[in-house]
């Protein structure tokens, strides 16, 4: 007879596993869940590199300073697609009822999280694979050139999306459905703060500070080096990651902090509104 | 104490205040391993919160209450794989099919031989022509038989069902009720079930707990109930509890 394991360990990476199931069976049985992980970002970075590509003909900066939109535009995209594949995920228990049965099984909360990052890499990965493709047909512009420095981009904003999905998804476990629009919209409160598309020279010298606090600025700053100035600053990369670490454990924190909440609360018995 | 003789679940002084709401107010009750419970009460008189905390998923305001020896929730992780629930409050996800549930389910409660257990599930359940469908696709019935197939994936010591057959023809209700009770008797499993269905409980369960206003307002064999209130039929005795009216007895004093 098939029995339970005695002992439930602490971390299974077999549970991680059956919730990544869970969710590529998802996927793989609805094809507008994959189309819409590819149309958004691939229209976006064509609007901006048509956009980039005529500024560069009529200013000797943008000229020199080739790719750096598009650039910018698909690392936007890694950090919001990143939050939001981890997001996404997460509703997906909400708007299934799903969620009772996973907070009553041994699923453990490090173990969701652990699924929910694994799975927002995947869905990133589905998305932009196929967008970067695009703008080395459309521009010229090969992401994958930058090697090393990509993959530093990469690690740091998979880390702030991670941190930043992680406290959202315990927001809206707390506060149920009523919070899901966190989900969607709190990226772009960061997005002038971390000076995406200009310097953080941009910025009035007394909002300059509060950017230097957040880990993508040190990422994007990192992208213009790259790409005007043709050097890798590694210390920004290790600023980056240093403060990555802190908004991760903070996230974490906070998540655990929620759901203790929600089980004080009863909100877990309700995943409405 | 010997482990047999340990309640599966023991309920102490339980208190559960929403702000200024008390769901439940300091009840006590203990179920013996292998036993089965009939929790009845109207809206709001506390059972949903009462089963929730048993699973560990509400932390009580005041008062314990432990599961196979574990109190909840701090120490739920040591239970959760031999519990188990089905409710009409939470759903399996529609759009995988029964055999991909199952088996994410299988996994998260560390079964061993996942297809295994399908494969039997399926067979006990009348499952298996449906076992590849979207389970989105079936219809109420089978949709509970896939719900109930979840919540036995594990072999429970210890089962809590929320209305079970709620929204079920009488044939499958029926059907579903008889399958319940064979695997509480083989498996010799606990069995606490809230329903507002009182012949299903008058049927499955040999104990009954009335809970009014977050309160045990009676708790008796389903016998002793009706000879204690006078009434043939226990949703009578129900309905006496939930207007107010007293026992037989004290009626005539």
């Amino acid at each position: 007879m098939s029995m339970p394991a005695q002992i439930s360990p602490s971390f299974s990476p077999r549970r991680v596993a059956a919730m990544m199931l869970r969710y590529w069976y998802l996927l793989r049985s609805s094809w507008p869940r994959l189309l819409d992980l590819v149309y958004w970002p691939a229209v976006q970075m064509l609007t901006w590199g048509f956009l980039q590509y005529y500024i560069a003909s009529n200013a000797g900066f943008f000229a020199r300073a080739g790719g750096t939109f598009i650039g910018a535009v698909l690392l936007w995209d890694i950090l919001f697609r990143g939050q939001l594949g981890f997001s996404i995920s997460f509703l997906e228990e909400m708007w299934s009822r799903n969620l009772g049965n996973l907070m009553m099984s041994p699923l453990r909360p490090m173990e969701f999280i652990s699924a929910l990052m694994v799975m927002s890499v995947v869905r990133l990965s589905i998305g932009a694979v196929p967008v970067t493709l695009l703008a080395i047909a459309f521009f010229g512009f090969n992401l994958y050139g930058l090697g090393f420095a990509l993959v530093a981009f990469f690690f740091n904003l998979m880390f702030t999306s991670w941190a930043i999905g992680i406290f959202v998804s315990g927001l809206i476990l707390r506060n149920g459905m009523g919070a899901e629009n966190f989900a969607w919209s709190i990226m772009f409160f960061f997005m002038p703060l971390t000076c995406v598309y200009y310097p953080v020279t941009t910025l009035p010298a007394w909002l300059q500070p509060l950017a230097w606090m957040l880990p993508p600025t040190y990422v994007f700053e990192g992208m213009r080096a790259l790409l005007i100035q043709k050097v890798f600053r590694a210390d920004l990369m290790l600023d980056a990651l240093g403060l990555n670490a802190v908004f991760f454990s903070a996230g974490v924190i906070g998540f655990l902090a929620l759901l203790r909440s929600a089980r004080r609360h009863g909100s877990l018995m309700q995943t409405g509104e | 104490m010997p482990a047999a003789t340990s309640p599966s679940i023991a309920v102490e002084r339980l208190v559960k205040i929403y702000k200024t709401v008390t769901a439940v107010d300091s009840i006590s009750f203990s179920l013996t391993p292998g036993s089965i419970t009939g929790l009845l009460g109207g809206n709001g008189a506390g059972k949903t919160t009462t089963i929730a905390t048993i699973m560990g998923l509400v932390t009580p305001t005041s008062g314990r209450v432990t599961v196979l020896g574990a109190e909840m929730p701090q120490q739920r992780y040591r239970v959760l794989h031999r519990m188990n629930f089905e409710s009409p409050y939470v759903e399996v996800p529609m759009r995988l099919t029964v055999r991909q549930n199952l088996t994410v389910f299988g996994m998260l409660y560390g079964v061993e031989d996942v297809r295994g257990r399908i494969a039997q599930l399926a067979g006990e359940l009348n499952l298996t022509e449906f076992l590849d469908r979207p389970t989105g696709r079936l219809s109420a019935g089978q949709k509970t038989r896939v719900s109930l197939a979840k919540s036995l994936i594990n072999n429970p010591d210890v089962l809590l069902l929320d209305e079970p057959t709620a929204s079920l023809d009488p044939d499958t209700a029926d059907w579903v009720r008889s399958h319940l009770e064979r695997y509480c008797r083989e498996r010799h499993a606990t069995m606490l079930l809230a329903s507002h269905n009182m012949a299903e409980v008058e049927r499955l369960c040999e104990r009954v707990i009335i809970m009014k206003r977050g309160r045990i307002e009676d708790d008796d064999t389903p016998a002793k109930l009706l000879a204690r209130y006078g009434r043939r039929t226990l949703e009578e005795v129900f309905l006496d509890v939930a207007r107010g009216a007293g026992v037989e007895s004290e009626a005539a004093q």
